[in-house]
């Protein structure tokens, strides 16, 4: 048992060797050796021992057994295994009639019954919570941490016991007094009683330990722990702690100095850090609380276990509180298994700060959406029920396992499985969900596009826009046929262009015939268009600007088909190419100013 | 054929433009949320500072008790014995806006934290923010323009100082309001449009909701109103533009509760009510003018000019006389400082005290908006050419808005959504420009070795224009059913008009093309400018502004220290003392220890009850048993003392203490400024002394030394 450093008294009671003279009347039954061992290093109690028929009674007075956090009976098996938890003994609550009424009784189950003379030997496993008490109760920064331990020095049982002893472990420190009873050894920080003989059953004799403990008293009145699994393959665990140190209580001021400048010996009593045993492999590690991150946090690791230890804002002195919350992600692969069809998720049940006394812990195992047939199974009785729990794009929710045990020390950190049935479809659920959300978002936004949302199709305002539109779309033809126009015009001018440099008169006037012919053909449609825009009256007002641009396109028309047949004609006459530019000039300028002309209201349209 | 070809190839170019343009705005959405992030991503996702704390704690309550209880809050965890009313005395934009997006993303099931929430929301407003500053510089000078604009103002330092990721605050949605209220009016001065204008108005109650800054937009605005008319630009689109604005506006800011009969009372909205009669005044004139021949139109000029004169005159006079009967002539202390900036030192001095109402530096200026300084005036010669209605707006309002962040280093945030549309203005003429010479030049080259046979004056005239053309036949072919498709194609039509008219300009200012080896260096010194803007736009969001307030970093050669003494003290308080515990400090620690510690303080950085800050102040500044008395009078148990002398944290209480006897000795004579200017360490001392109550005491020094000592704790 290592030193431990949190509050938490460890009580270990050995009893061995239980002889059986009689048939199982309780009065017979003979523990023919108790050898009791209490750790109060720590603040945990364990009672571990041995006992004989087919069913022992073991007996706690009752103010313990409110905190008793755990209790376990195994076959012995030699020193040093007695930790061995495998092979444990089933322990149930009973009341046996005829027995004091401030004690609260565990029967242990044999594995076979004992036959008269028949001895069996078992340990006992004990654990309690809050078994130390700090005093003086209030103590000062400077000030050293005392605690008072109070046991019986005999085993308090419904049978006599032969030969019993006690050995108390203390922490490596002072001891400040102990009840000092016959056969009371002192062995560095070991206290024995006994051995005692002959004790008769329910023999009491109380002890009181007075010592030094600077061990900070960890305790979390409530933990909450979140694991999440989500199949994309992470396993997300989020603890919720709130933490007080259940030590001697701070009384006077705090002086930040005097902790800085020594802190060993102002401010021992104050606890700094806790360490966290976490699986490899975890990732995305964070630790904050409700106003922020918390930036006092240190993580290690290597492949077998990563440490994280983690600083609680200010150091806790004694009634001090805190609350922050940590999380963490997993690989899903470490702890998600398929068994026979059905999925279970492995995992401690504890939290994973060291030496850390819950008072209440709540497990919440949500499942992903979609899973049935939850079943739980846990080495320990625990309190169940169910919620669920909406989150990220759920619909129906989140089925969650809901596990809470009071007292919880570190020995209940074993692992615990939740099976539950869960098809990959819906995995696939949410995806499917996303996408046709965008495309229905998209989808809707083409048919609002594409709907004429008016509410009235007779009315005034509609019928005049409706018409407004149809002359917009003449306009626009209009519009469209000058500037095919207006490109013809350029073929054209490319055309002489290429006769300047080819000298191919043939080739050119062929262009001429084609954009004659593609002229007069727009020149038809321009007229149709022209002819619906006078009948029409929402026209009136951009009418005279059409018909001046109509104009104008013909002046600038038969302007170039005067230049063109001018250029062409001094080819084919053969007149020097420098007095073609002089005839040219002219004209050339003319049209320019023309196109400028119409270019300019095309525009004036287009704004209007 | 080939110009076939060329008309599709220029329908894909178009379409292209259209869908390239939309593509950077987004990149500047993303550009305008990311840059805000460097406090995420150095720090963590936290609020900062000390409002913000208070809009967060107000954003809880709001997503936790509902909106009617929200608006019926009374506060007792604050100014203690008199609490707050915080519905009635808060702006609500940000925490409804806040609250909504909560509500939303919790209904579709997405659980975001309330505070993951709050952080966020800044950087998403300048997203917005941004794309608003598109819209409304592409109302005044063209999408090229809006761009830059929307680019510069997505990092301008001046404005992620207000709005980096946890700078929860009323500016961070406010700029964004501000502008597309602008931008809203500035459309409906363009179009006449009665639906903008009605969005107007709703953008502008968005605004009265957000922040007290709306004062401003209600002054601007009839500001350039009276400016049109007396420069003689009436028209019935300028009538739509106001008059609803004016009407809905006030209505609809009635309704905010912090605002409520302010909104017709006071001073600050008088001169929007004035510009609102003179423009009814001078719609009847035109009215009139139309319907009279010009020679009676002098007749009746004359009667009613007299007569009104009369009407006028008396009618200002009583306004005049009302307005001086009150002490501070109607205007709130803040916008009176505003006027006249040596008011708040005068008569104020908790408005003199915050160091953001202190008129800024020249090196603010340069910190704040960096190269756009040099940019501004450029932009402010672009828009008087030509000078339209929107261009005569953005004027005015980077003229006053000049004025107003030289007064108040707070307002240099109204200034800079003004400087980044000027300078987008500027920047973009002057690539116009550039580009448009080196094109010009270009083409000048490859037509000489084009058409050496044909007259090389006229080749490059046709493909110009043919460009021009083939972008107006492609819009003349496509054919467009719907009423919706039909306002897309007139937005198009716009944009293209402006390109044309940039094209039309482009012909008649082919003379005035620029060299080309100076156009080349010109923009490559314009590039190298835009470069060294980013550059310091990153720098300034990652080093100066990103800081949380509540955490300190500092870099040693040990490496990163972190100082999270404020938190520690908060934490401390929330989780170590008792749920009624009152906890008296200085103004500035009251928000965030409502927030962070959850415990009742007497003052906080409201500052509404001048009265009860000195009394805190003078309490502070007392000697320890009259302190004493004054804090047991107040129920006070822990006194939170912040000292960063050995941290070398400058704005500590110390730092602060001139400011608690001033303001104690403008409410208690007896507190005397020039007694303390002596023996201020020694008082300090006394302050944080040997106890007098032992308890109360205990808690002081607790906190005091923590503090204190904290870099001791990472030094160890």
């Amino acid at each position: 048992m290592g030193v431990r450093r949190k509050m938490a008294l460890r009580f270990d009671l050995i009893i061995f060797t239980i002889l059986l003279f009689a048939s199982p009347v309780l009065s017979d039954l003979i523990l023919s050796k108790v050898d009791r061992r209490i750790d109060l290093t720590s603040q945990i109690v364990e009672n571990e021992g041995s006992e004989p028929v087919s069913e022992v009674l073991l007996a706690f007075p009752d103010l313990q057994v409110k905190d008793l956090a755990l209790l376990k009976a195994s076959p012995h098996e030699g020193k040093g295994k007695v930790k061995s938890l495998s092979a444990s003994l089933p322990v149930e609550n009973v009341k046996p009639n005829g027995m004091p009424a401030a004690l609260t009784f565990y029967a242990v189950k044999l594995p076979k019954a004992l036959g008269k003379g028949d001895s069996y030997t078992f340990d006992v496993l004990a654990v309690f919570a809050h078994a130390l008490r700090p005093f003086p109760e209030k103590i000062t920064q400077a000030d050293i941490q005392l605690v008072v331990f109070q046991e019986s020095a005999f085993y308090l049982t419904p049978y006599v016991v032969k030969v019993q002893s006690l050995s108390v472990k203390l922490p490596e420190s002072r001891i400040e007094s102990y009840t000092k009873l016959e056969n009371t050894k002192i062995h560095g920080s070991e206290i024995k009683y006994g051995p005692y003989e002959n004790l008769p059953s329910f023999s009491y004799s109380p002890i009181v330990v007075h010592f030094e403990s600077n061990q900070p008293f960890a305790v979390a009145q409530e933990v909450v722990r979140e694991i999440e699994i989500s199949h994309w393959g992470n396993v997300q665990v989020t603890e919720h702690y709130k933490l007080v140190h259940g030590g001697a209580q701070n009384k006077g001021e705090f002086s930040r100095l005097d902790y800085q400048a020594r802190p060993t010996i102002r401010g021992a009593s104050a606890f700094k850090y806790l360490i966290a045993k976490m699986p490899p492999r975890v990732h995305s590690v964070y630790y904050r609380d409700e106003i922020g991150n918390i930036s006092t946090s240190n993580l290690w690791g290597d492949s077998k276990k990563t440490e994280l230890l983690i600083e609680p804002r200010y150091p806790l002195f004694g009634g001090w509180r805190t609350a922050f919350t940590i999380g963490y992600g997993l690989p899903l692969k470490d702890f998600l298994f398929e068994l026979e069809g059905n999925r279970f998720l492995n995992i401690t049940f504890g939290s994973p700060m060291n030496e850390l006394v819950i008072d209440n812990l709540i497990v919440k195992v949500v499942l992903p959406e979609g899973s049935g047939d939850i079943s739980v199974s846990a080495p320990f009785p625990v309190n169940q029920w169910e919620e669920t729990k909406l989150s990220h794009l759920d619909l129906t929710g989140r089925p969650v396992v809901v596990l809470q045990k009071t007292n919880v020390v570190p020995e209940h950190n074993q692992f615990f499985q939740v099976y539950y049935k869960f098809s990959k479809l819906s995995m696939l659920r949410e995806p499917f969900m996303l996408i046709f959300g965008f495309f229905s978002l998209f989808v809707a936004g083409i048919v609002y596009m594409h709907v004429d949302m008016s509410i009235s199709k007779s009315s005034a305002a509609y019928l005049a826009r409706l018409q407004w539109d149809e002359v917009q779309a003449a306009i626009q033809q209009v519009e469209n046929v000058i500037n095919r126009c207006l490109t013809t015009h350029d073929k054209l001018e490319a055309s002489l262009r290429d006769l300047s440099r080819t000298g191919d008169v043939q080739a050119c006037k062929a262009a001429r015939k084609a954009a004659d012919g593609l002229l007069k053909e727009l020149s038809k449609e321009l007229k149709l268009v022209l002819s619906f825009l006078q009948s029409s009256s929402a026209a009136s007002q951009i009418l005279p600007k059409v018909e001046e641009l109509v104009a104008k396109e013909k002046d600038l028309q038969e302007k170039v088909m005067a230049k063109h047949s001018t250029v062409v004609d001094c080819y084919e006459k053969k007149t020097g190419i420098r007095d073609s530019e002089n005839r040219v000039a002219a004209q050339q300028q003319k049209i320019t100013a023309l196109r400028q002309e119409v270019e300019n209201l095309l525009e004036l349209i287009d704004e209007i | 054929m080939a110009a076939a070809a060329k008309a599709g190839e220029a329908t894909l170019r178009h379409a292209f433009g259209n869908v390239l343009s939309f593509f950077i705005l987004l990149l500047i959405g993303v550009l305008a949320f990311s840059i805000r992030l460097f406090s995420v991503i150095k720090y963590e996702s936290v609020i900062h500072e000390f409002d913000p704390y208070f809009n967060y704690r107000v954003t809880q309550f709001l997503t936790k008790n509902g909106i009617y209880d929200f608006w019926n809050w009374f506060d007792d965890r604050t100014w203690y014995p008199l609490g707050r009313v915080i519905g009635g005395t808060v702006y609500p934009g940000l925490t409804l806006t806040a609250g909504t997006i909560w509500w939303l993303l919790n209904s579709l099931n997405i659980p975001l934290s309330v505070e993951t929430v709050c952080v966020f929301t800044a950087p998403i407003f300048s997203a917005f923010a941004s794309w608003a500053t598109y819209l409304l510089t592409k109302e005044v000078k063209g999408a090229g323009a809006g761009l830059t604009a929307a680019a510069l103002l997505a990092m301008v330092p001046s404005y992620i100082s207000r709005s980096v990721a946890g700078s929860y605050d009323n500016e961070a949605v406010a700029i964004f309001a501000l502008i597309i209220t602008f931008y809203l009016y500035i459309k409906t001065l363009n179009t006449g449009s009665l639906f903008y204008a009605t969005l107007n108005a709703i953008a502008y109650f968005y605004m009265v909701c957000s922040w007290g800054g709306y004062t401003f937009i209600i002054n601007l605005i009839p500001m350039h109103v009276l400016l049109c008319i007396v420069t003689g630009r009436y028209s019935s689109r300028l009538y739509i533009a106001y008059a609803p604005l004016v009407v809905l506006g006030t209505l609809l800011a009635a309704l905010v509760p912090v605002v409520g009969f302010n909104a017709v009372m006071t001073s600050e909205h008088f001169a929007s009510f004035l510009v609102f009669i003179i423009l009814h005044v001078v719609a009847l004139v035109y009215y009139i003018k139309g319907i009279l021949s010009p020679k009676m139109f002098k007749v009746a000029v004359t009667l009613v000019v007299s007569v009104g004169l009369v009407v006028c005159c008396a009618v200002i006079a009583i306004l005049v006389a009302l307005v001086a009967s009150s002490p501070t002539k109607g205007w709130s202390g803040r916008s009176l400082s505003l006027l006249d900036p040596t008011y708040a030192s005068k008569y104020i001095p908790i408005i003199a005290s915050v160091s953001e109402h202190q008129p800024p530096t020249w090196p603010s200026y340069f910190m704040d908006i960096n190269v756009l300084a040099f940019l501004v005036p450029a932009g402010i010669i672009a828009c008087f050419l030509p000078l339209s209605d929107a261009s005569s707006f953005v004027v005015l309002y980077i003229v006053t808005s000049v004025y107003f962040s030289g007064v108040m280093v707070r307002l240099m945030l109204v200034f800079a959504p003004a400087a980044c549309i000027m300078s987008g203005i500027a920047l973009s003429q002057a690539f116009d420009v550039f580009t448009r010479s080196i094109k010009f030049q270009l083409l000048r080259i490859l037509g000489f070795s084009e058409a050496d046979a044909g007259d090389g004056s006229s080749a490059n005239v046709v493909p110009e224009n043919d460009a021009v053309k083939v972008d107006k036949s492609e819009e003349t072919i496509k054919e467009r059913p719907s009423r919706k498709n039909k306002k897309k194609e007139k937005e198009q039509m716009e944009k293209a008009q402006a390109e044309k008219t940039s094209a039309k300009s482009k012909t008649e200012k082919r003379l005035l093309v620029l060299p080309m080896e100076l156009s080349v260096i010109g923009l490559l010194l314009l590039v190298f400018m835009g470069a060294f803007y980013v550059v310091h736009c990153v720098w300034a969001a990652a080093e100066a502004y990103s800081a949380p307030s509540i955490v300190l970093t500092s870099y040693t050669h040990e490496g990163l220290h972190v100082f999270d003494d404020f938190r520690e003290a908060y934490a401390w308080l929330r989780h170590n003392t008792e749920v009624d515990d009152k906890v008296a400090s200085w103004w500035d620690y009251g928000y965030q220890t409502t927030a962070m510690a959850n415990r009742t303080v007497i003052v906080d950085n409201n500052t509404w009850n001048n009265t009860h800050i000195a009394t805190v102040g003078t309490a502070m500044s007392s000697p320890e048993k009259a302190a004493w008395e004054i804090f047991n009078s107040l129920d006070v148990k822990y006194v939170l003392v912040v000292f960063g002398g050995l941290v070398g944290y400058p704005s500590d209480d110390i730092n602060k203490f001139l400011w608690m006897v001033r303001i104690g000795g403008g409410v208690f004579p007896h507190i005397k400024e020039p007694d303390y200017l002596v023996g201020l360490l020694l008082l300090f001392v006394e302050t944080d002394g040997k106890g007098f109550d032992r308890v109360r005491r205990t808690e002081i020094g607790k906190k005091y030394f923590k503090l204190t000592h904290f870099e001791e704790v990472r030094q160890s």
